[in-house]
């Protein structure tokens, strides 16, 4: 359900401040959430200043920065640094982006980070996926057939093939889902938009042979019919996709094979 | 993920940190607009009851209504049935499959904006 405020455990407070770089001449604050189960505290921001004439470009390349040099404790995922793998996902200047792929030089002022927004938190800047993940799984992510099996492979059409662009370059990064309001107050239950992108990209596949209990599924007040068109998904997608697009689409059928 | 059980977990933060967007601004006034609406609609009913009732309540309701405030509260509204109304609209070309890019849909949000105001001086103009 709605709630505006953050329970009593994840009020957010005031952190650590770290020393400034001696000698830097272009020093830049870093405002960054921390919490780690260890303490017993609330979760707070620490603020970090870092000599930008020796930090590379991208918010990724700070946060190495800030973790190699000013404060080992600092716990964040990365992996490829140049965003196929998703992993880096996190609030940066108010919008969810990667890390790695995000330059520091399209943010005005301090920098502040969060991890990625109404989700659990594991340590600083990692969220708690499993329910993500488990959602996505839930849509049968795969190709479902019924037909034999063909000798050598299963045949598509340039123009089919075609269908699947801007779905199939989603990198499952959950930036998507946790900028949607409405999978802020019912992510229980509404799949949010990476999962239902998934879902469409498989329910057009024109090789899938599961078209109609796909939809079924999803025909549900909550696991489609939660999507308003807020459209922060398309808004903040890193690889420039449009979840709402999808859901729009997936609304359609439904219509479509009603009438 | 408001139900979910998070354990001792903290919930990381989310309006607190988001920062507004065209598209999620312009989408929660149609639901705001949508309620002062409803509220718009008690004080008509209000309005007409007086009406009915005896010349002194409908001097009364109708003083209400035309004093400083109540012309506000009223303009207010009409901009609200207005807003609501072409936000409806764009649900409405949504729902075709149409101008479901992030542009076009930031252009109707502030369409709306700017149509609603129009609309709505048109209106107090016009009546």
């Amino acid at each position: 359900m709605v709630q505006f405020t953050l329970p009593k455990n994840s009020k957010i407070t005031v952190g650590k401040t770290w020393p400034k770089p001696e000698g830097a001449t272009n020093v830049r604050k870093f405002q960054i959430y921390r919490w780690n189960s260890d303490d017993g505290k609330n979760p707070s921001v620490d603020t970090y200043f870092l000599d930008m004439d020796k930090c590379g470009p991208m918010v990724l390349d700070a946060l190495i920065k800030i973790k190699n040099e000013i404060d080992p404790t600092l716990t964040f995922r990365r992996s490829c640094r140049e965003g196929i793998c998703g992993s880096c996902a996190m609030n940066i200047d108010g919008i969810n982006t990667l890390a790695c792929i995000y330059g520091l030089d399209e943010i005005k002022g301090d920098v502040k980070i969060y991890p990625l927004p109404h989700m659990p938190v594991v340590k600083d800047l990692i969220p708690d996926l499993t329910h993500f993940y488990a959602q996505h799984a839930s849509i049968m992510p795969w190709l479902e057939t019924k037909t034999n099996r063909p000798a050598k492979e299963w045949k598509q059409s340039i123009d089919d093939r075609k269908k699947l662009d801007g779905l199939y370059e989603c990198v499952m990064c959950a930036s998507c889902s946790t900028s949607c309001p409405s999978y802020w107050w019912n992510g229980d239950r509404y799949l949010g938009p990476a999962a239902l992108l998934h879902a469409y990209r498989w329910i057009i596949d024109s090789r899938d042979e599961a078209t109609g209990e796909r939809l079924d599924e999803l025909e549900d007040p909550f696991k489609l019919y939660r999507c308003h068109t807020i459209m922060n998904c398309a808004k903040t997608c890193p690889k420039g996709l449009n979840p709402a697009k999808a859901i729009a689409e997936i609304k359609k059928m439904m219509v479509d094979r009603a009438v | 993920m408001a139900d979910v059980n998070r354990g001792t977990r903290p919930l990381s933060p989310h309006l607190q940190i988001y920062r507004p967007q065209m598209t999620s601004m312009s989408s929660i006034m149609v639901r705001i607009t949508g309620i002062a609406c409803l509220g718009l609609s008690i004080i008509v009913v209000a309005w007409l009851l007086a009406m009915s009732t005896s010349e002194a309540a409908f001097e009364t309701a109708n003083g209400l209504l035309r004093s400083g405030l109540g012309k506000l509260i009223m303009f207010g509204a009409t901009w609200a049935v207005f807003y609501h109304m072409l936000g409806r609209l764009r649900h409405v070309i949504w729902d075709f499959g149409y101008a479901l890019d992030v542009r076009t849909s930031e252009k109707m949000g502030i369409g709306m904006f700017v149509g609603a105001t129009i609309l709505a001086v048109l209106a107090v103009v016009i009546l």
